[in-house]
């Protein structure tokens, strides 16, 4: 670990401008994640800000009947709270789908969103990975396969967004806010916050240096019918091999949102108006670059999809 | 004492203490936190540094630069251990390559330097400076690949020799109207135990002080004399406390040398724990196996013919794995061939893991079982119970077994699962999604026994103080032994104290093999003895006449207290255990059935076990609470093995890349459901005073591969690639 700075900030704007002043900060939260790769100097920051103080630990109704949930909301919190579990179930199984109880007691909303890959070459340091050092090729590509992407990817980098609650918020709609080091603030919508590694894939979303997440906003509630299938080699603290969020909506059309498939949580918007099973797998994977380790995801896929719209509770 | 005649009737039979369930004696120091680890000894050296293990970057080539200079100039710094300044270092026979590398490396994460710092933080940064270039050479990495050269390896004194052949096989086989021919393959498995690796290491003037985490004391003692060539006699190893091996802690390992490197540089003692990633790659680690099964049978269901085959492959050629070892002692049929052969391979060294050969032979050899039950249209318990056989196979009736209740664990087990209700015919049962189905496998591990000493005191008061530098990793060692004093003098359980784990102790069979609870209680009852005697010699008594029991002696209608006759002084008395040639005469090994019950989930593959019941017969129980979370932490292990566990190889850079608990998994609490552990009775007099048998390494064996059979007949899908994760079914489930 190298050494590093730190300071607790107590509210967002002040967390923002001591972004401002340390170009090289981060923001911890839970720390679950970050801990673990500055462990491995895989994450490098001189100065750390803690923004467990700032509040921003709300579940609120917003004017136009959605939840808005702050940045710093436990995984815990937010899976047990009635409003998501009423009204937005899929969210809540999600997250009861991640990790193990004593982590969901640690980690945040927004942590969550901006957790970093599993791929295990990602937290080798021997190897090379274009994600932890641009352009020194990828290790994974040929290699040990078989839980990364094959939807988004390029070659430099076939890494997967590990989270299972991202899968939940993306086939909701949620929007996140944000608060940039100059006081800027603005909302985007989740689809829009990671992006697809193309050459860069050291770069993961759409933030600017220093901006800080402040919540999460969900649309009102769909209603409907709301599954989250997630498939891991293990009964439970396994990332997911394919997870899908669905929901069939009260007019009986459906929303899938698909994670382990890609670098972001990954939805097909298009596949939405087939009706057929095949014909929405094939929406949803057009493009899939598989391996012989990782073609098992295309069928698993499929046959999630199939099961979701035979009426079948997947999972 | 020279244990050469089955046991008769001694003082253990009493059953006053033994066989009672009695809490873990060390229970109490360990949830409180009292109990302190290797690491965790500051007492002992309370002034220690701070190593940091850095391994090669590469698995086999050389080091063509080693710049060290930034390392030693990182804060806190205080030296840094490499092949330029750790002088001359040996490898010793335990090891299939050093535990330094330099300027050649072996494998990867082989140990390449040692960074001493005031801080662990501090040591770690250092590793991060230190500069090494590498020319990288190519290696061997993929088992299959190295199959074609692989050669016969070497008998060991354990397991014989590696192949043996009864009868005529081929001819056997041939003539045999039922058949089956299969092979499989298990990955390569970490250990994973709770505590990694650990050692702080003193220099006191030119003797070496060892406090560390290691299964056999006097092994450590030998291994690090023979690698650092210093005289055995001015090292000193303590191991109390031990948070798990599995095998892993068998051998000591790079944090133990380095950290004695380190001490001698800086001149300071240094402490050394090995990363949660650096496990799997610079320790040991269970080898992959191939194996090929073939069965004759006769319609009836009776064995013709058993061939078992294993390749396995290990660094430099050091030591196979002997998968075959349960193949030639379950079943009967008159023409046998076991045989192993060996690749050389560079990836790190494997090695001893939890029930060496049995645990991954099973995987193979019982699920051949259930595939001849098939063929043959036979319920797979019958077909069992139809060839078992009370003697050794390979040498006839002249070398029987001490004991073997396989068909009566096989019969209680069926009765107590409901067995008569497994639907026979496969992926008949479904409820809701899942695919429901039940499965069976015998299991033997054999039951070693090795020589082991030990010390017993008693003092004016009555107390014994037990010395013995056997191990307790977890297992309950201090409790069996504590039980076997305390009934053998008479003495409640509280009146004992037991002192392990340190080198100038008597030396004990350590633990491993599953040798460590009957051998290690065999040593103290061989002091106790001694003790006995010497208690009767100094009242004047005859021992043949005198009783020990309530913390008094008596004889001849006179009483007196053990404490008043031991005298101010106390009593001191000391002896090992000799086992002889008793394993020869007899067949010695513990037995087991498996029941499974599970679900394969109809669309995503996935498979959860439901219920599981082990039923086992494994001679005397010393303490039934111990030896039933043996079996209970075997089992969940055997399910880990068949169902998640596997070291990834990346046959590019060799190296193991699931390197941590996050991605190599083991079962959670969620994979493992209701769970039943049965014991039968069982007293084996040849096998020791105790009339005990290995239990430790037993649950393991042919769990795995009931659950093999189980997802047979959920969805007749025969799976023979370990581990059994939900791709390798999904093909071949049925369309949604
Ligand atoms: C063994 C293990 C198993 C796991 N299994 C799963 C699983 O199955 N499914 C799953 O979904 N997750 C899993 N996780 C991941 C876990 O969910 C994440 O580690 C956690 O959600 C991260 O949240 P945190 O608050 O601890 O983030 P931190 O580690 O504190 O931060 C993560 C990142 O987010 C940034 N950040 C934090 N807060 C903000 C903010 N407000 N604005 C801007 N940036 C911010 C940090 O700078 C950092 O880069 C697992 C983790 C572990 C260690
Ligand atoms: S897949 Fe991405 S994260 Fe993994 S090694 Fe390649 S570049 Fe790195």
């Amino acid at each position: 670990m190298k050494a590093f700075t730190y300071e607790r900030a107590h509210s967002a704007q002040q967390a923002a401008r001591a972004a401002q002043q340390h170009p090289q900060a981060k923001f911890i939260a839970g720390g679950t994640n970050l801990l673990d790769l500055m462990k491995h100097q895989i994450e490098t920051p001189t100065h750390l800000i803690d923004v467990n103080h700032i509040g921003l630990d709300q579940i609120e109704k917003t004017p136009d009947g959605g939840l808005r949930i702050g940045a710093l909301v436990r995984n815990t919190d937010l899976a047990s709270h009635p409003e998501v579990r009423k009204n937005y179930p899929v969210l809540s199984r999600a997250l009861l789908a991640g990790a193990s109880a004593q982590l969901r007691n640690k980690a945040t909303t927004a942590g969550n969103l901006l957790q970093r890959t599993r791929c295990p070459y990602f937290y080798d340091t021997t190897k090379p990975c274009n994600k932890r050092k641009p352009g020194s090729g990828c290790a994974a590509i040929g290699g040990y396969e078989r839980n990364l992407a094959i939807l988004g990817t390029s070659e430099a980098c076939i890494a997967t967004h590990p989270s299972d609650m991202a899968v939940a918020m993306r086939v909701l709609d949620a929007t996140v806010q944000t608060v940039a080091p100059d006081g800027a603030r603005r909302s985007l919508a989740l689809a829009q916050l990671h992006r697809l590694p193309g050459q860069t894939p050291q770069l993961e979303t759409n933030l600017k240096a220093g901006e800080l997440i402040t919540s999460v906003t969900l649309p009102k509630p769909l209603g409907g019918r709301q599954t989250y299938s997630k498939v891991r080699d293990r009964a439970s603290y396994a990332f997911a091999a394919v997870s899908m969020a669905a929901i069939q909506m009260p007019d009986g059309r459906f929303r899938f949102a698909f994670g382990g498939l890609a670098p972001k949580p990954w939805r097909v918007e298009a596949a939405e108006s087939q009706s057929q099973p095949p014909a929405v797998a094939e929406v949803v994977l057009a493009g899939a670059r598989s391996s012989s380790q990782t073609d098992y995801k295309k069928t698993l896929t499929a046959r999630l999809i199939a099961s979701a719209l035979k009426g079948g509770n997947p999972l | 004492m020279k244990f050469t005649a089955p046991a008769e009737h001694n003082p253990i039979d009493q059953l006053k203490v033994v066989g009672h369930p009695h809490d873990r004696i060390d229970g109490r120091a360990k949830v409180t936190g009292t109990a302190a680890y290797a690491y965790e000894r500051h007492q002992v050296a309370p002034q220690a540094a701070y190593g940091y293990m850095l391994g090669s970057a590469i698995a086999v080539g050389k080091i063509t630069r080693l710049d060290t200079s930034q390392a030693e100039k990182a804060p806190g710094v205080l030296g840094v251990v490499t092949y330029k300044n750790a002088g001359r270092l040996k490898k010793s026979k335990s090891h299939a390559s050093r535990l330094l590398a330099g300027p050649n490396v072996e494998h990867f994460d082989q140990a390449v330097a040692l960074v001493v710092a005031e801080t662990f933080e501090q040591a770690r940064e250092g590793a991060k400076r230190l500069h090494i270039e590498y020319t990288s050479w190519p290696g061997r990495f993929d088992l299959a690949a190295e199959k074609v050269r692989a050669v016969p390896p070497k008998s060991n004194p354990m397991s014989g020799p590696p192949d043996t052949r009864v009868g005529d096989f081929e001819s056997g086989f041939a003539q045999s109207p039922v058949q089956v021919d299969s092979t499989y393959t298990t990955p390569d498995q970490s250990h994973m135990m709770m505590e990694p690796h650990a050692s702080i290491a003193a220099w006191h003037g030119d003797q070496l002080l060892v406090w560390t985490s290691n299964q056999m004391i006097a092994w450590a003692v030998r291994d690090l004399s023979e690698t650092l060539s210093i005289s055995p006699q001015k090292i000193h190893v303590s191991s109390p406390f031990i948070g798990g091996g599995f095998g892993g802690k068998l051998w000591i390992r790079a944090d133990a040398v380095l950290a004695a490197l380190g001490a001698r540089l800086v001149k300071r003692p240094v402490k050394v724990a090995l990363a949660r990633h650096q496990i799997p790659n610079n320790t040991t680690h269970r080898p992959a196996t191939i194996q090929r099964v073939r069965l004759g049978a006769s319609k009836d269901g009776h064995i013709q013919a058993i061939a078992h085959d294993t390749t396995s492959g290990n660094l430099n050629g050091f030591r196979e794995e002997r998968a075959g070892s349960q193949s030639r002692l379950l079943y009967a049929g008159p023409n046998r061939l076991i045989t192993h052969r060996l690749a050389t391979l560079d990836l790190p060294e494997g090695n001893a893991m939890r029930a060496p050969g049995e645990a991954v032979g099973h995987l193979a050899s019982e699920v051949a079982l259930d595939e001849l039950a098939v063929q043959l249209k036979m319920d797979p318990v019958e077909l069992r119970l139809l060839n078992d056989i009370q003697f050794d196979p390979e040498k006839g009736p002249q070398r029987p077994f001490s004991s073997r209740k396989l068909k009566e664990c096989l019969s209680e087990g069926a009765r107590r699962f409901g067995w008569e209700r497994r639907h026979p015919q496969p992926g008949q049962v479904r409820e809701g999604n899942w695919l429901i189905g039940h499965g069976v496998a015998s299991a033997l591990r054999n039951s070693p026994t090795l020589e082991s000493a030990a010390r017993v005191r008693i003092n004016s008061s009555g107390q014994l103080t037990v010395e013995t530098d056997m191990t307790d990793i977890g297992t309950g060692s201090y409790t069996i032994l504590a039980q076997t004093a305390a009934e053998m003098l008479g003495v409640p359980l509280h009146h004992v104290t037991v002192k392990l784990a340190e080198s100038h102790f008597p030396v004990s069979c350590g633990s491993g093999g599953q040798f460590g609870g009957n051998s290690s209680c065999s040593g103290v009852y061989a002091a106790c003895l001694r003790l006995r005697n010497a208690l009767a010699h100094k009242a004047g008594w005859d021992v043949e006449t005198t009783t020990f029991s309530d913390g008094h002696m008596s004889s001849a209608g006179q009483t007196r207290s053990l404490g008043e006759v031991a005298g101010p002084k106390g009593l001191s008395a000391q002896d090992k255990i000799e086992f002889g040639d008793s394993q020869k005469k007899w067949v010695q090994a513990s037995f087991g059935a498996h029941f499974v019950e599970l679900g394969v989930h109809r669309i995503s593959g996935e498979t959860r076990v439901r219920r599981l019941l082990g039923v086992f017969a494994c001679g005397r129980i010393l303490n039934p609470k111990t030896a039933r979370s043996q079996l209970l932490g075997a089992m969940a292990m055997g399910l880990g093995a068949a169902l998640m566990e596997g070291l990834a190889v990346d046959t590019r850079y060799g190296n193991f890349v699931n390197h941590d608990l996050a991605e190599y998994h083991v079962p959670v609490h969620a994979d493992i459901p209701h769970t039943e552990v049965v014991i039968l009775e069982e007293l084996d007099d040849k096998s020791s005073p105790l009339k005990a048998k290995g239990v430790g390494e037993l649950g393991i064996c042919g769990l795995g591969a009931a659950i093999a059979n189980a997802i047979y007949n959920a969805t007749g899908v025969r799976l023979r690639d370990y581990p059994f994760t939900p791709d390798r079914l999904l093909s071949q489930l049925p369309p949604v």
